[in-house]
């Protein structure tokens, strides 16, 4: 089991809060073909960041930065949850267990069990302790 | 009408106009024999003193601008020795480099007198007690004003600028009956009363304004003194003509140039030709008695339009309605002088910003408001919105520092600034001015 395999690619992108920019922006996704499995909009004053898990992530920074938008790559992981009344809360003690500290977390219901992203400080150190400890990470192959 | 010197407030104007050509002649003499400055430009436009023979001759002389004495920094332009000044004053320069002006003893006395003939026509005197809200020490405000109203024989109040909570107070229990800031200061001042449940219309003695250092409106003027309950005139000045110099007089209808100390020509900004009387246009100032820095056809950068008819008041000196614009991009935020240039320099000291901004002006309750967009780099971009926070308080930080102002920054998108080519437009002013 490769750790590394369980680091995701997410596309984050600087975004000012005002309307039509996430038309403007998910746009270039429909253009470039680009299927969004998960995403979030964190706010603050007058300003926003975007943020995406999306297959090709590559091609999605490359046309996003021609478009002149700031693009960055974050790694996150990625935590199955039981997608049934608790499963948040299961998945949230064991993270509270293994000491881990979220910079910041968004969910979505995927096909086959709902998912926690989460944006930690040290990802490697967190994904073997999610992992020893019986949590499950979805892989990065997934997002390709 | 009370005048502080009803002789020469009332003299006729051809009989001004010969005393202006007598001063101007002597000015352009002296500075032709002291000014090595001044000699070469007079030189370099091929006209001699001698060339002047009419008032009207003011137009062969070459002009000064504000880069001169930037460019001359400390004091290569003065003609009087050292031991003569009695005062310096020292005002912001645009990138960095101030602008210096010295006084010698009849320089600050005919400062004086103008502002003290200036107080008298806007009804004060002995017997008021003026608060001197304007800032104290390099900038002429404070000590301007504070001189003219002690000349008038007034008590002056010297409070300078800040802890407005005390001022309020002091003008309560001294009974202040006139004070002079700039007009945004006021309004906050009027603010901060009525949070300490202070009426400055029932509940004190202000009967006077005397407001400037900043570009304001009639209809602000109206706010303030329905609002406040005073009579609220305009004064003009910068500190190349010494500092506040001109202001209104009762019938608040542009300010009074007294014309044995100042000759006010109003030229097209383009062609340097003077315009039709009534149009406006750039305001060219020639200071006709100022000894340690003399002032000749200086491109003070304020656009109005000269008034020479006959004011009720009875004043036959001609009068600038109040200023209307700025032929370069200079704006006055809370009575400071800022260019945008400064912006630039400062944001190219900041790697996480580009080089592209805009500036908005806008005018929140009573104070100026300037807020700073920039566009924010590539390699500085974090997905964390902490990191963002911080790049946006380090930039405010550093342009508070640069300008003395304080400033909002807004953090856009990049190549969502507009480009320009050639001259910009990097600047929104939404004040109603």
């Amino acid at each position: 089991m490769e750790i590394k395999n369980y680091i995701i690619r997410q596309i984050s992108v600087f975004s000012e809060n005002k309307p039509g920019r996430l038309a403007a922006i998910a746009k270039a996704f429909r253009e470039e073909k680009i299927n969004i499995l998960a995403f979030s909009i964190a706010e603050a004053d007058g300003f926003g960041v975007v943020r995406a898990l999306v297959n090709q992530p590559d091609k999605a920074f490359k046309k996003l930065t021609s478009l002149g938008y700031n693009v960055a790559f974050t790694d996150v992981i990625a935590v199955k949850m039981k997608d049934e009344p608790g499963g948040l809360h299961e998945i949230a003690e064991l993270l509270g267990e293994a000491e881990i500290n979220m910079e910041y977390a968004y969910a979505y219901t995927g096909k086959d069990a709902a998912v926690l992203i989460i944006r930690v400080d040290l990802v490697e150190e967190a994904i073997s302790r999610i992992l020893s400890r019986g949590g499950s990470l979805l892989e990065s192959k997934v997002f390709i | 009408m009370v005048m502080w010197d009803q002789q020469i407030e009332t003299m006729p104007a051809q009989d001004l106009r010969k005393l202006q050509y007598r001063l101007l002649k002597t000015q352009v003499y002296r500075l032709y024999s002291f000014s090595p400055f001044y000699h070469e430009r007079m030189k370099q436009a091929n006209v001699h003193p001698d060339d002047i023979t009419s008032l009207a001759d003011v137009k062969k002389l070459p002009f000064m601008y504000k880069a001169d004495l930037r460019d001359n920094y400390p004091d290569r332009l003065f003609t009087a020795s050292r031991d003569d000044l009695v005062r310096y004053h020292v005002s912001s320069g645009t990138t960095g480099k101030p602008t210096v002006v010295g006084y010698t003893k009849n320089d600050l006395d005919n400062w004086t007198t103008s502002l003290a003939r200036g107080l008298v026509s806007c009804g004060l005197g002995r017997g008021d007690v003026i608060q001197v809200s304007y800032g104290y020490g390099l900038f002429t405000g404070g000590l301007g004003l504070h001189y003219g109203a002690e000349r008038i024989g007034a008590t002056v109040l010297p409070t300078s600028v800040g802890n407005t909570e005390r001022q309020i107070e002091l003008m309560q229990d001294l009974h202040a009956t006139a004070i002079c800031c700039t007009p945004s200061y006021l309004l906050h001042m009027g603010e901060v009363a009525e949070k300490m449940g202070v009426s400055i219309k029932n509940d004190t003695d202000l009967a006077i304004g005397v407001l400037g250092a900043e570009p304001w409106t009639d209809l602000m003027r109206f706010r303030i003194q329905e609002w406040l309950g005073i009579r609220a005139y305009d004064v003009y000045g910068t500190s190349e003509l010494s500092g506040p110099m001109f202001t209104e007089c009762t019938e608040q209808k542009g300010f009074h140039v007294w014309s044995d100390l100042a000759l006010v020509e109003v030229l097209d900004k383009d062609t340097g030709e003077p315009i039709a009387q009534g149009e406006r246009g750039e305001l060219v100032i020639t200071m006709l008695q100022k000894e340690a820095l003399p002032m000749i056809r200086f491109r003070i950068g304020d656009v109005s339009i000269l008034d020479d008819d006959p004011c009720p008041c009875g004043r036959t000196h001609p009068r600038i309605r109040r200023i209307q614009g700025r032929v370069d991009d200079m704006l006055i935020i809370r009575g400071i002088n800022v260019f945008p240039s400064q912006v630039e320099h400062t944001l190219m000291s900041i790697s996480e910003v580009g080089q592209h901004f805009q500036i908005v002006v806008d005018r929140q309750g009573a104070l100026d408001d300037m807020l700073v967009r920039v566009e924010i780099s590539q390699n500085a971009f974090s997905d964390k919105i902490n990191d963002l926070m911080k790049i946006r308080a380090k930039v405010e930080h550093k342009l508070r520092n640069a300008l003395n102002v304080g400033v909002n920054v807004e953090l856009v998108e990049p190549g969502s600034l507009p480009r320009f080519e050639g001259k910009s437009k990097k600047v929104i002013d939404r004040r109603n001015l």
